[in-house]
């Protein structure tokens, strides 16, 4: 019995892989060979090679030394809204990009906080464009993420060992050096890994504050090749590098080991006697205060600024806002449903399938399809089903990971059990199975719907002038310099955003047993 | 001599009450149900949480308020007692000085104490090269250099087979009257307590009583040692 139960969910994983697999496999091939080869590789290209390695380096060091200090606060204090403050850190991984980046506009950018306050004071002003807006705007989504993975490394030391710790007379400097710095050393690359691993990728933060030829990811040059040149040989071709280059990132960080999850980390807080000093209360205060400043600072801009517009948005944006709606349910639903399909196999196969959709770009998966379809149809009156079918495959990776952990408990625990009451195919999923996972389910696809909401990715490459998500409106809006219209765009989107997650993440844990 | 006097420790409805003293030297075990408060009655005497009400003193001292290291206690814990990253010597040195920067004097102290627990010549050896009992002794090596007057043993040797226990409860009991050092050992194994202690501490039912003499408890159990045992 236990054996048909596995076959079943066996083969209904089998085809999932085999379909997300050709989903991925297909496009690429259609790349190559559309290809043009190495001696259209021009001086800008590599120019775009390096500068987002550069980028990604320096997001990298930047967010996870900044995260330190900050991961180091929140595990050793305990205040009241301390987990307001962790799940503040989950915020900006569902923030859409063309938000947060407004709202970075809003602090550094021209007539911004900084300037304004730097120009009172008779100081040069700054430019949020290129380089440092780039990694800034990194930063700012990756250093939460970075604070979150290490803050699991704080918690992961076990209580003794401080026990130990204090009983031994331990400062906060034995500390550092004898319990918290030989977690860092385990950790540190790991996190260091997968915020480089993102930035490679960064396609809607670099359109927004690179641009130019010193300032250009490849995986804009994609979509300037396609868009502006419309050189798709050009286009396939940086779409190749860009793969080869992640793909080889992804490899290393598959063979250093487990990559970090993305679980929430918020355990309690290990009860600390190393800490108590006055000038570390203030120091982890200072740290926390700065920190969200930071993160927090962008966001209450946006909706300031937004709040007045909302009601009075342009048709279009309405309209956008519906079409992001509707796509992001359907992504949500397919990406769930094959995530389930994967981790019933609980196999290895099923991680390393859901890996291959974090390190494919959007804009490489675009590009392959956009020349697999142009022969027959018009791609772009495809724009938002294919805006759909790639946003479930991005998801992808965060959902498996999110719920093929709990799936693997839930058979762990309760799988014999089952086995031997004869519970199998579709009774064992609604009486065993789902009631399990539904907590993690709820979060899986919050976080599906939300990533799918605020993408800004393949549908730049897809859309006419006629069809828009609502990310892609709000930046037509700032680009038409609109920003009122944009701000309040932008504020309805956030807002969308961030309500899709609440009520999957709520219908999740209603109802879930602990 | 260690007093708990009038201590009462309460958490989400969980209760310990605590009101006695024990003899310098002496070698006690703290036995009763799971969940009662074991572990709980040495977190308190070793510092780690703080009692709502009473005092905790030692020779008279009022020691309450005393972070952890300033007590007179060393802890050995049911898991955790040694640093993975640090060799057995190393590991050892920490309960000298923290900052593993030792004088010849304490350099000799340590490899004294290595070799009292039977570990000369594993001294560069890390914990995870280690078997459970060497564990156990590199562990009981630190406890002896941290020199406290009190031991304080939370099951740390529940992980080893019946005779590898009875063989490091031996151990500590030779090394504590050596040194006259008071040894309170959490147990759930009634013959342990019988074998190593002169006194027991029963904790049942929110209470922590009085230390008695071991022979005399056993021969007559009060209900609630009764109860646990099961033999009522």
């Amino acid at each position: 019995m236990a054996r048909r139960a596995v076959a079943i969910s066996k083969a209904t994983s089998a085809v999932t892989a085999a379909l997300v697999l050709l989903l991925v496999l297909v496009p690429i091939g259609a790349v190559s060979l559309r290809a043009g080869w190495p001696e259209a590789l021009v001086v800008a290209d590599w120019a775009a090679l390096k500068f987002t390695i550069l980028q990604a380096v320096l997001s990298a060091l930047f967010s996870a030394a900044l995260a330190v200090p900050v991961a180091r606060a929140l595990a050793r204090r305990q205040f009241y809204g301390r987990g307001a403050l962790v799940l503040l850190m989950g915020a900006p991984f569902i923030l859409p990009v063309i938000v947060a980046v407004m709202g970075l506009l809003a602090v550094f950018g021209q007539g911004g906080f900084l300037n304004e306050g730097l120009s009172a004071l008779g100081l040069p002003r700054v430019q949020i464009y290129g380089l440092h807006g780039v990694v800034l705007a990194h930063v700012f989504f990756n250093l939460p993420l970075a604070t979150r993975l290490l803050l699991q490394g704080w918690e992961s030391i076990p209580q003794e060992r401080f026990r130990l710790a204090a009983s031994l007379g331990m400062g906060p400097r034995e500390v550092m050096r004898r319990l918290e710095l030989p977690m860092l050393k385990e950790r540190l690359p790991a996190v260091l890994l997968v915020v480089f691993l993102i930035c490679l990728s960064s396609f809607a933060v670099a359109l927004t504050l690179g641009g130019g030829p010193a300032a250009t990811t490849l995986e804009l040059a994609i979509y300037q090749a396609f868009h502006l040149e419309f050189d798709l040989g050009r286009a396939a071709l940086l779409a190749l590098v860009q793969l080869a280059l992640v793909l080889g990132v992804g490899l290393i960080a598959l063979q250093l080991g487990r990559v970090a999850g993305f679980g929430a980390g918020r355990g309690a807080v290990r009860q600390r006697w190393d800490a108590g000093a006055r000038w570390l209360r203030v120091q982890d205060g200072l740290v926390l205060g700065l920190a969200v400043l930071f993160i927090m600072l962008p966001l209450v801009m946006v909706a300031v600024r937004g709040a007045g517009q909302v009601l009075s948005l342009p048709a279009s944006a309405w309209s956008a806002a519906l079409a992001s709606v509707i796509i992001a349910l359907c992504s949500t639903v397919l990406c769930i449903a094959a995530a389930l399909a994967l981790a019933s196999a609980q196999g290895r196969a099923a991680e390393v399938i859901g890996l291959l959709g974090l390190a494919i770009s959007p804009l490489v998966l675009g590009t392959g399809l956009f020349l697999l379809i142009n022969p027959y149809a018009s791609p772009q009156a495809l724009a938002l089903p294919i805006t759909m079918l790639v946003n479930a495959l991005m998801a992808l990776p965060f959902a498996l990971r999110i719920i093929a952990p709990e799936y693997a408990r839930a058979e762990a625990d309760f799988g014999q059990l089952a086995d031997a009451l004869g519970l199998r195919g579709l009774a064992r999923m609604r009486r065993m199975i789902w009631p399990q996972i539904r907590a993690s389910l709820g979060f899986a696809a919050g976080l599906a719907a939300a990533l799918s909401m605020g993408d800004l990715g393949v549908i730049a490459l897809f859309a006419d002038g006629e069809t828009a998500t609502l990310p892609l409106q709000v930046y037509r809006l700032m680009g038409a310099y609109r920003m009122e219209a944009a701000a309040g765009a932008a504020l309805l989107l956030v807002m969308l955003s961030f309500g899709l997650f609440a009520v999957f993440d709520w219908g999740g844990r209603r109802g879930a047993d602990a | 001599m260690l007093t708990l006097e009038n201590v009462r420790y309460e958490q989400d409805g969980f209760v310990l009450a605590a009101d006695f003293s024990l003899e310098p030297e002496a070698r006690v075990a703290v036995i009763g149900p799971s969940g009662a408060g074991k572990s709980t009655l040495l977190a308190l005497i070793g510092g780690f949480i703080a009692p709502q009400r009473g005092r905790v003193l030692w020779q008279g001292q009022d020691i309450t308020k005393n972070a952890p290291s300033a007590r007179p206690v060393a802890n050995l814990f049911q898991e955790g007692n040694l640093f993975p990253h640090l060799s057995v010597y190393e590991n050892a040195a920490l309960g000298v000085n923290v900052s593993l920067r030792l004088s010849a004097a304490e350099n000799e102290r340590v490899m004294g104490a290595l070799e009292r627990v039977g570990l000369k010549g594993y001294e560069a050896r890390k914990p995870a090269q280690l078997s459970g009992g060497q564990a156990s002794r590199a562990a009981l090596a630190r406890a002896l250099c941290q020199d406290k007057p009190l031991l304080l043993l939370d099951e740390p040797f529940a992980a080893l087979g019946p005779a590898l226990r009875r063989e490091m409860l031996d151990l500590v009991g030779e090394i504590a009257s050596e040194h006259r050092r008071a040894v309170l050992m959490v147990s759930h194994e009634p013959r342990d307590a019988k074998h190593f202690a002169q006194r027991v501490i029963v904790v049942a039912d929110g209470v922590a009583e009085a230390p008695r003499e071991t022979a005399e408890l056993f021969a007559n159990p009060p209900r609630a040692l009764k109860d646990y045992l099961g033999d009522g």
